[in-house]
């Protein structure tokens, strides 16, 4: 067993996952390929997308894949920069829209 | 960036033996990960052998006026190794003989052989239905001697293929050295301002892209369509079609990889990636590559590894078709390199 949580080589064992529940596993599979295939959306657009959701979920595996995949499609550093940019604003602004609650809340609460 | 070969800096892996070593051993030989050897067997696709002789590759030079970081070649300024003209014409020779339709000229920086024009014209006389320079582009504004070569390549009809990692100059420079990116859009402004690349022209330029990194290259026609669109709206620069040639294992890649700490999972990459459509289109089935020197080899790939044909005929000067078609392929890990996703070869993808 590893000492620490996350092991940069669990990444290339992610298809064994299936070995403990084949079927769930292949429908995964088969449905993670069929949302990054070519759509109304591109490629190379989701995998941007992907990247942002990466650092949203703060997912080691992922960010590693997805800036392999972006540099894999010729993606610029600028790209992937302001797709993480563009996650970080989403999650910064959930957090902050929560701020209207507070606001409610200290109002109805205050004299 | 290094500006010497590793061959000049005496590096370890400019030895081809331990390039062969390093590719065998420790995830290889632990059977983490299965042989190319092995891996063809599994699916009955071994030994593999060569089909009809179509392209004689000839690499006429190591010596360049570039020192790329990922270079298979090892080639650079300091490498001395040039192609005579009487090997040439053992070249011309068999070209005639086998009735090969494709001329292949490779280094190096294949114009910097002094004997360079004198081939190429001799190739059109006899009629080699194509010839092809893999320029680096960079060597036409090098030096005045070689700003007419776009109107030499004119006069011959020469299939110009040209190296071109990325359409920003940050990540062409990385891999190529500095001031490449601009030296090569000028070339290419060159080119274009002959007739080659443009549209309906019979005047063939396309563009090859290596990755300048640890990575594998994409799909070969999305990144053709990048390229075409940011190198016309940035440059207003046009070319046929992209290649996507993904880099081997070997030599200055090689030691990029383990230097970086990339190697393991870069053969993990490649063997993921490892596609059995792509086994019957490799191009060292339909190529030969000739040496400086004139022994012969099944890619420019093994040649620099030092793995002669394994045949009783070695040499350009004892060319024998028949007992050439008998051979069976040398193969270790960096075949890797050629089977994976799509493929790649000296024309790019393969499926």
């Amino acid at each position: 067993m590893s000492n620490t949580y996350y092991e940069p080589s669990d990444l290339r064992k992610f298809g064994t996952i299936t070995e403990w529940s084949e079927e769930l596993g292949k429908k995964f599979f088969d449905y993670y390929g069929s949302v990054f295939e070519e759509g109304a959306l591109s490629a190379r657009e989701k995998s941007l997308i992907a990247l942002a959701v990466s650092h949203v979920v703060k997912c080691p595996y992922c960010i590693d894949a997805y800036t392999q995949d972006g540099l894999k499609r010729g993606i610029t550093k600028e790209e992937m920069m302001e797709a993480v940019h563009a996650g970080a604003a989403i999650e910064s602004g959930a957090t902050l829209v929560h701020s209207v609650q507070m606001m409610n809340k200290y109002k109805k609460l205050s004299m | 960036m290094q500006l010497k070969s590793l061959k000049k800096r005496d590096n370890v892996l400019a030895n081809a033996k331990r390039q062969l070593e390093v590719l065998s051993n420790g995830i290889f030989q632990d059977e983490e990960l299965p042989t190319f050897r092995s891996k063809l067997k599994t699916l009955n696709l071994f030994p593999l052998q060569p089909k009809t002789l179509e392209i004689l590759q000839i690499n006429v030079g190591y010596m360049c006026n570039q020192v790329c970081a990922h270079c298979h070649v090892d080639a650079g300024p300091d490498r001395k190794e040039i192609m005579t003209r009487e090997t040439m014409q053992q070249c011309l020779d068999v070209i005639i003989e086998t009735g090969a339709h494709t001329l292949d000229l490779t280094g190096g920086a294949p114009e910097m052989n002094p004997h360079f024009r004198w081939f190429v014209e001799e190739a059109t006389k006899v009629g080699v239905k194509e010839i092809i320079v893999r320029s680096n582009l960079t060597i036409i504004t090098a030096n005045k001697k070689y700003n007419d070569l776009p109107e030499f390549f004119k006069k011959h009809k020469v299939h110009v293929i040209s190296s071109m990692p990325h359409w920003t100059e940050d990540k062409t420079d990385q891999q190529r050295g500095d001031g490449v990116f601009n030296a090569s859009i000028k070339a290419l402004k060159m080119l274009n301002a002959v007739g080659y690349g443009m549209p309906n022209s019979d005047l063939k330029l396309d563009l090859v892209y290596n990755p300048s990194g640890a990575f594998l290259p994409g799909n070969q026609a999305a990144l053709e369509i990048d390229f075409k669109k940011a190198l016309a709206s940035k440059f207003d620069i046009q070319f046929h079609h992209l290649f996507s040639i993904t880099n081997l294992p070997i030599s200055r890649f090689l030691d990029y990889l383990i230097a970086s700490e990339n190697y393991e999972d870069y053969m993990y990459n490649l063997v993921e990636a490892f596609n059995p459509a792509a086994v019957n289109n490799v191009m060292c089935t339909n190529t030969l590559s000739v040496s400086w020197d004139g022994w012969l080899y099944d890619c420019d790939f093994n040649q620099m590894l030092e793995l002669k044909v394994d045949s009783p005929v070695q040499h350009i000067r004892d060319f024998n078709k028949e007992t050439l078609s008998k051979r069976t392929i040398c193969i270790s890990q960096h075949c890797y390199g050629c089977t994976a996703g799509a493929g790649s070869s000296c024309q790019g993808t393969v499926v």
